[in-house]
């Protein structure tokens, strides 16, 4: 296998916190309220050495659960994550420090009490990748990679503007010289003409470093710009994967082609203003997820194989996975624009 | 040419705060026809949201209008009384707000907000105010609108809860409607869903819309035309399509080259150096020019508001001059 990263079979179901109380009555066969999420159901996927695998979907798709997954902060209530073949949990707890993430906020992700050196520096020492004495130099380095003025070290994080704090928490990240970083929205909370400068560091520092990323973001113009892999993500299910080209170019999916006729696009020829593909309806609570393909009951191409049967992921020629049953027709009528579903 | 509905001249909100005079806004002015739908962009902290506030006269101190018109269907909104304010509030202006959780109560009704609404302007019984309150949740895309009265926020959606507060906004027809940021906080195909509702919504009732965004992308889809706005000002405006394809502010022209959607995947992006200045102490002159390619010591006066051809920019060394004339 190429994979660096290997997710195998990861399902992570969020349950209500039972009191002692509650837990006995359950025992007893009282009734408790025992609903659950699957906030991510059965994902299986490979991430190679040096490759960006971007992340897409709307709010409460599971793409920012199975982030954290891949990145030990929660661990999965079934299947496993090793990155080259060693596992980043056990027993419940992350024993690598292989994989780091940079989070969506850079104002609740930095202690405003530490200096931002230290904040940088603490992770490095406490498993020895610097000392303390050297610990000063450690982060300038840092520092100068990431753009950021080392005189800055001593500064507390208030003194920062936000793409400045992206910045530190890229710094952080990084300091601890991991193989595989997780972006959860990274550039999400920027201004747009910071967000160009975030991206761009975040190019150059991957390419330069090697890094193996995962990209979690809802923007798709974003996704578009740095991944050389997408997965598509629908109420915890993976439902397209492969090269950006192919699943932004000709999506398979009725949901990717849907997703991607929602955004709005800067129109710079048309004089008149563009119409929208929109979906119906909205993403349904996943206490309660529909029966069969979780899509069907907003996708116009659902018939009634649909309601009744979860689709396989089909592997197609292109080297991308689609979960649907009707792919060839999505496919078919994207080639012609001017075809309409029944 | 007919009277605009709303015209706004010379607009300046500053905050007198202890750490000094914030300009906020500054000396903004705009003209909004009826049934037209105009895109206010900005940044962070440009002063998009303060003017949509300014408008309704919603500034609370130390934030005050310092200077400037707004007149709305040819009255005069700054010198009126904050009880003649209240009247035109809700019923010929009304805002839409970003943040739907934090903009309806939630301990009432949909069903009793509404009634409050329409009884803050309007003598109405019970029963015509419901099939009011019904007739515009319907018009504004909920499903079994009668039944819904009887629910309280929570049980509505994020989506929902806006096209709730878009409801409200429009229960008395009002003839200007500032919308701040309002799908910001929405899913994408959420969002697409209540932007063309919003397009016809204004193009049936003939109801004029600001709409202000931080995203491109999303005024440019609804617009049919648009404010830039940096620091405090308007540094360019114009109709929709000639600006974004030929834009003369070079920090217009900035942010429209950063969008990722215009560069080829993975190589850089063009980016704006720097950060927006501080508004306790904007640099003299052009606010932009530290941050401008094409600045140059003329840059240190402040340059006047250019109008040609039914565009205009606030910038002495324009970009994209030798770009064929705008259509």
């Amino acid at each position: 296998m190429t994979g660096f990263v290997h997710i195998d079979d990861v399902a992570r179901i969020f349950g209500p916190n039972l009191t002692t109380g509650e837990r006995i009555a359950a025992k007893l066969g009282g009734k408790v309220e025992t609903r659950s999420v699957r906030a991510v159901s059965d994902v299986s996927l490979s991430v190679r050495k040096g490759e960006t695998l971007g992340l897409v979907g709307e709010s409460g798709c599971g793409k920012s659960t199975l982030g954290r997954v891949i990145a030990g902060i929660l661990p999965p209530t079934s299947g496993t994550v090793t990155i080259d073949g060693t596992p980043v949990m056990e027993n419940g707890t992350k024993i690598t420090t292989r994989v780091q993430t940079v989070f969506q906020d850079p104002f609740a992700s930095l202690d405003p009490r530490m200096k931002v050196g230290d904040t940088v520096s603490e992770g490095p020492i406490a498993h020895g990748l610097t000392t303390k004495a050297n610990a000063r130099t450690y982060v300038a380095e840092w520092f100068t990679r990431v753009g950021l003025d080392p005189v800055w070290v001593d500064r507390y994080p208030h003194q920062f503007s936000g793409g400045q704090r992206q910045r530190i928490a890229i710094a952080r990240a990084l300091a601890m010289q991991p193989d595989v970083l997780i972006c959860d929205e990274p550039v999400a909370s920027l201004d747009v003409s910071i967000q160009a400068q975030i991206i761009n560091l975040f190019l150059e520092l991957t390419r330069d470093l090697g890094l193996t990323t995962v990209f979690i973001s809802h923007d798709l113009s974003v996704v578009q710009h740095v991944s050389d892999r997408v997965a598509v993500m629908y109420l915890g299910r993976i439902v397209e994967l492969g090269p950006v080209a192919n699943v932004f170019g000709t999506p398979a999916h009725p949901y990717t082609k849907a997703l991607f006729g929602s955004v709005p696009k800067l129109v710079l020829d048309a004089d008149e203003l563009v119409k929208f593909d929109t979906i119906d309806g909205e993403v349904p609570s996943p206490l309660s997820p529909p029966s069969g393909c979780y899509y069907h009951p907003r996708c116009p191409y659902a018939t009634e194989v649909c309601k009744a049967e979860q689709p396989q992921t089909e592997d197609l020629s292109d080297v991308r996975a689609v979960a649907c049953h009707h792919f060839q027709r999505v496919l078919d009528s994207t080639k012609d624009v001017r075809a309409v579903p029944e | 040419m007919t009277d605009p509905v709303l015209s706004v001249k010379n607009l300046s909100t500053h905050f007198f705060t202890r750490a000094g005079v914030v300009k906020a806004v500054n000396g903004v002015s705009f003209d909004l026809a009826r049934g037209e739908i105009m895109g206010l962009v900005g940044e962070s902290g440009s002063g998009k949201t303060v003017t949509g506030f300014s408008l309704l006269g919603l500034v609370d101190a130390p934030g005050r209008i310092v200077e400037g018109s707004v007149k709305l269907n040819g009255t005069e909104l700054t010198t009126l009384s904050q009880r003649d304010l209240r009247k035109r509030r809700g019923s010929d202006i009304s805002m839409i707000f970003q943040d739907p959780i934090a903009t309806l109560n939630p301990m009432l009704t949909i069903g009793q907000q509404m009634k409050m609404a329409i009884d803050a302007h309007e003598r109405l019984g019970t029963r015509a105010a419901d099939a009011r309150a019904t007739e515009l949740l319907t018009q504004v895309g909920i499903p079994s609108a009668a039944a819904r009265l009887r629910a309280y926020p929570h049980e509505f959606s994020g989506g929902m809860r806006q096209r709730v507060a878009i409801a409200i906004a429009l229960l008395h027809r009002p003839s200007v409607i500032v919308a701040d940021e309002p799908t910001t906080a929405l899913d994408v195909s959420i969002q697409a869903q209540i932007l063309t509702q919003m397009r016809d919504l204004a193009a049936e009732t003939g109801t004029a819309m600001i709409w202000i965004s931080h995203d491109l992308a999303v005024v440019s889809s609804l617009a049919s035309k648009l404010a830039v706005m940096y620091a405090g000002r308007i540094v360019e405006q114009g109709p929709t399509a000639t600006l974004l394809r030929d834009p003369r502010h070079p920090y217009t022209a900035g942010l429209i080259a950063s969008l990722p959607a215009m560069a080829k995947p993975g190589t850089p992006l063009t980016q704006i150096p720097g950060t927006t200045p501080s508004l306790l102490s904007l640099p003299l002159g052009c606010p932009f020019a530290p941050r401008c390619d094409h600045a140059t010591n003329r840059c240190k006066d402040d340059p006047p508001m250019t109008h040609t051809a039914g565009r205009g920019y606030r910038c002495f060394h324009p970009t994209g001059q030798t770009a064929k004339a705008p259509a």
